[in-house]
């Protein structure tokens, strides 16, 4: 007698529906050329774009923000302004609150029709969602990764100069506007949205409308940040600092503006996840029983409600500065360019663990899966991470030590931030604890996640010297900084995305990667990515400033084998993309229903997914990663007949 | 369970083996780095400051190397071993597999050791140092001895120094896009493009900017200071024998970031004397054109036709902050 059993009254099927009576469809459901899909949302954002700037320039006709140059930043935001509306609106994100605001019913959301053409519609379903965000942060990772490419090339000789200073220093921001933008919603993003409903047991996230708007507006946000391009790039580096934020010309715009949007998609989705994960476990998953994922993921989304927000009114702030003149940012007229520094390291410090967590998550939630063992000490990696996230809001001033804000502050922030190496070495505690006599499988995900020890080592204990005021003197703002967070954020984060893709692909596409292609990538990403940033922890001490087109001659030798490096690392990047057109469409090996042998309750539902998950809602019996261990009782009773058994499962 | 004891055994076996390795390994880590690396690592020792920012860098170095060591070793150890191929035992498995007080809360007693040690250490060196070379805002919390007197003679242009005088000897960095200039209020407040320092002096930098954000990073001094327009950002340093140094903008300022470098000399105090007077009478014409001295200067009202006045309103600007109660009347 399981406990499902006692559950019969239980609705069993699809969800989504209204039995009770046949509603019209949305336009964004509708078949056909006569719906609401991408097409209807960039000419929409067109639109709304050429209106947008017809009515700033006639707003503002005739005023120029820099004297003679023709550039009005009024009519720039409003037109970048109303093409997000519009592109919004075009999708079909505005139908339901405007229908509620004039009192209408909203039309039926949910695809009666199961085609390609769900990926290019507002649809509602989480595991659509997550896949668009696939396809969404790896063109965003695809173009940043180019230009890097680009700052590479420059970097190759001090005196001969591909760019001119002007075209770098625009490269050089814009690579790492769009590569923070893209680490921020890596994991969160598309596995966080694919996998968390499934984890927890749910059917769906929390509020699906606001989760496919998490989406779109991340993708306007991409349109938004790329329009700097063609208004003139920005100077500023991603940090954006005031006063030559506002000395700047229009791309400026777009990176305020950008920021502003993709950081309304990130409250968006922070909420909905936290409102999720706390409200739709499934019964019998106490919160000892959440995958570490999950905790990650929620520790990540209260960082993303929380922080967020600061972003979204500094970027505000600097916006209203270049339009309507006020001075928030201008010391001349009152304000102060400490105010955008502290606002923006304010969100800035917990961004850096929005993009740690996740993969911190990945990582334990492989391990065990890998190792055959249960996870070491599961609650010390909760704790870690939620530990990690509270102090990650006391450490910002960090980044200011040289700028001559609250110097007496600097021995509280050096406390603080070398305090949260200990909630972060919770995490190696866990990792390393988990590996003690295992039986290791060294599948691709695996070697990913040891991966991601072994670089987040260098990047944590590389931010022990940063943290430390003196030896920060030397250290700060040159390329031993750069190397540092490239350390954590690709070598950690991208990491774990790589895992996190190579091991729940087979559940996303019932395809399995290839193992060849991947050993290939692995190898040539982990050794590359080293070859390409060690060398600039020493190119940083010899004294090389950040963001610089030129530099000392005998640094040259250095530089070029950290770009031919970089170069080679750009190459495991083809391998990935060619892996994924390969093992997708060019020879297709059809996965096993849980190839990794996984005790995890996303790979207990059938393949391919049907659209509400579970047939029924299983009953969490157990704690999970209970690996190897004779007698241990399933992670979770399906109430089904055909549950798959999870210790011996059953080959497609 | 059958290999119950064969494990509890095991586990000694294992733990011992890489404990007496990551011993050896960080003990000859650390001394090949003392000996080899240690020593010339940046920013070298041409002032107390960069020789103390120097050790600090050393001592932390030689901390780090157990800790990547360890978890290296221990890395590479488990892969070794317990690999699914090469070990034949069971996996480790059950509640003990999942919990064991002990190792959790010795791992958090020893990283919270080492974390408090390092923020101590960490204070104690910048305190000590007055600042390690960093700036420090207006106000400099951890000054040296006799340099809030000389500063607040400079600004009313009452500081001396003459060789052997061990007198604090004030220097303005001005950055703007894209270079820095120099004024010396201790000599008449004259502007050069030249930055000289006499020798065995404590140098307080006072360093702003006229436009936006830059960051006076004098390499092998041992000094960064952000350059904030309308903000005195006062670094100290004290120099030692004569040399040269490297100085370049650390802080994203627009288009020529990166061909904002510069160089300048420590010389000894006799040269140092004779350069200074030469070049005060040399640039008199100039310095009369030039703003009274302030430590910071705001852009002309007039907007761009250009000029910059002396800062006497701006609240990081006051004489007081120095002791003195009464303001410039620059």
């Amino acid at each position: 007698m399981t406990i499902s059993d006692e559950r019969s009254t239980e609705v069993s099927g699809p969800v989504s529906g209204h039995p009770h009576e046949a509603r019209r469809l949305s336009w964004t459901q509708r078949p056909g050329l006569l719906s609401q899909n991408i097409i209807t949302a960039i000419v929409f954002a067109i639109i709304g774009y050429t209106i947008g700037h017809w009515f700033g320039n006639y707003l503002a006709s005739g005023y120029s923000y820099i004297a003679n140059s023709g550039q009005n930043s009024i009519a720039d935001t409003l037109a970048l302004a109303f093409g997000v509306v519009g592109w919004l609106g075009g999708i079909g994100a505005l139908n339901y609150p405007f229908a509620k605001l004039f009192g209408v019913d909203g039309l039926e959301e949910e695809s009666p029709v199961d085609n390609w053409t769900k990926y290019f519609r507002y649809t509602l379903d989480h595991k659509v969602v997550g896949l668009q965000y696939v396809v969404g942060v790896l063109l965003f990772m695809f173009t940043g990764g180019l230009l890097a490419m680009a700052i590479r090339t420059e970097l190759l000789n001090p005196t001969t100069h591909v760019f001119s200073p002007d075209t770098y220093i625009k490269i050089v921001s814009e690579h790492g506007t769009v590569m923070m933008m893209m680490a921020t919603s890596i994991i969160v993003g598309p596995l966080g949205n694919y996998f968390v409903p499934l984890m927890i047991g749910s059917r769906r996230m929390a509020f699906p409308r606001i989760e496919a708007l998490s989406f779109w507006i991340f993708t306007a946000g991409y349109m938004v940040i790329f329009s700097a391009l063609p208004y003139g790039g920005f100077p500023t580096g991603w940090t954006g600092y005031a006063p030559l934020q506002t000395q700047s010309g229009p791309g400026m715009v777009s990176y305020l503006l950008g920021f502003a949007v993709i950081g309304t998609g990130m409250i968006l989705a922070g909420f909905n996840q936290a409102v999720t994960i706390i409200n739709y476990r499934a019964p019998g998953m106490t919160w000892g029983r959440v995958p570490v994922f999950v905790w990650s993921i929620l520790a990540t989304a209260s960082l993303l409600t929380l922080a967020t927000p600061v972003l979204f009114a500094g970027g505000l702030f600097g916006l209203l500065d270049k339009t309507v003149q006020t001075a928030f940012y201008v010391d001349e007229h009152g304000g102060s360019s400490y105010l955008w520094q502290n606002l923006f390291w304010f969100f800035g410090h917990p961004e850096v663990y929005i993009m740690a967590l996740p993969g911190f998550g990945i990582a334990g939630e492989l391990l065990p899966v890998f190792c055959r063992r249960p996870l070491f000490a599961y609650k010390v990696s909760s704790a870690g991470m939620i530990g990690v996230a509270l102090l990650s809001f006391f450490v910002w001033q960090h980044h200011l030590f040289q700028s001559g804000i609250n110097p007496d502050m600097r021995p509280l922030f050096m406390l603080t931030t070398e305090l949260i190496s200990i909630p972060t070495g919770f995490i190696y505690l866990v990792g390393l604890g988990t590996l003690y006599r295992a039986k290791i499988r060294f599948e691709i995900p695996m070697l990913f996640v040891l991966a991601l020890f072994f670089n987040f080592l260098i990047g944590g204990v590389t931010g022990v010297f940063l943290s430390d005021v003196p030896v920060n003197v030397t250290v700060h703002g040159g390329f031993f900084v750069l190397s540092h967070f490239h350390y954590t954020i690709m070598g950690g984060l991208l990491f774990a995305f790589m895992a996190g893709i190579y091991y729940w692909m087979p559940k996303m596409t019932g395809k399995m990667m290839n193992k060849k292609i991947g050993k290939w990538h692995f190898w040539l990403m982990f050794v590359f990515f080293n070859l390409t940033f060690f060398p600039m922890f020493i190119i940083g001490l010899l004294g090389q400033p950040r963001r610089v087109f030129t530099y000392a001659t005998n640094l040259q030798g250095l530089n070029d084998f950290s770009s031919v490096s970089a170069f080679i690392l750009g190459f495991s990047f083809l391998v990935f993309f060619f892996n994924l057109v390969y093992s997708l469409w060019l020879k297709p090996e059809v996965a096993p229903a849980n190839p990794w042998e996984s005790l995890g309750l996303e790979w207990q539902t059938a393949t391919p997914i049907p659209s509400y998950n579970f047939e029924r809602i299983p009953v969490i019996m157990t704690d999970p990663y209970r690996y190897s261990e004779d007698g241990a009782p399933a992670y979770a009773d399906l109430g089904t007949s055909g549950a798959p058994d999870t210790t011996t499962p059953t080959m497609a | 369970m059958s290999n119950q004891s064969t494990n509890s055994t095991g586990q000694v076996h294992h733990l011992r083996r890489m404990t007496v390795a990551w011993v050896i390994l960080s003990v000859i880590g650390d001394v090949l780095f003392s000996i080899f690396v240690a020593p010339h690592v940046p920013p070298g020792r041409l002032t107390e400051t960069a020789a103390k920012d120097q050790t600090d860098f050393n001592v932390l170095f030689e901390m780090a190397i157990p800790v990547l060591f360890g978890v290296w070793i221990y890395l590479g150890y488990s892969l070794v071993v317990w690999g699914d191929k090469r070990n034949k035992d069971a996996a480790f498995s059950g509640d003990a597999a999942r919990h064991n007080t002990t190792t959790i809360v010795s791992w958090m007693a020893v990283t919270t050791v080492t974390v408090l040690f390092l923020a101590g250490f960490g204070t104690y060196a910048l305190v000590v140092d007055h600042g390690s070379g960093g700036g420090q805002g207006p106000n400099p919390a951890f000054a040296p001895s006799g340099a809030l007197k000389a500063e607040t003679a400079a600004l009313v242009g009452k500081a001396t120094w003459a060789p052997g005088s061990k007198n604090v000897l004030p220097v303005q960095v001005i950055g703007q896009q894209w270079k820095f200039t120099y004024r010396y209020p201790t000599f008449g407040g004259f502007e050069s493009s030249q930055l000289v320092l006499p020798a065995d002096t404590t140098i307080a930098f006072n360093v702003t900017s006229l436009d936006v954000i830059h960051s006076f990073w004098a390499y092998q001094l041992g000094v960064k200071a952000d350059a904030n327009p309308q903000v005195n950002d006062v670094a100290f340093t004290t120099t030692k024998d004569p040399g040269n140094f490297i100085v370049r903008c650390s802080e994203l300022c627009g288009i020529w970031h990166g061909a904002m470098y510069d160089s300048g000399q420590v010389e000894s105090q006799s040269s140092f004397e004779t350069w200074a007077t030469t070049t005060e009478a040399a640039n008199a014409a100039n310095t009369a054109l030039l703003p009274a001295f302030a430590w910071t200067y705001v852009p002309s009202a007039n907007g761009a036709g250009g000029g910059y006045y002396p800062n006497t309103q701006d609240p990081f600007s006051k004489v007081e902050v120095y002791g003195s109660g009464t303001k410039s009347a620059a």
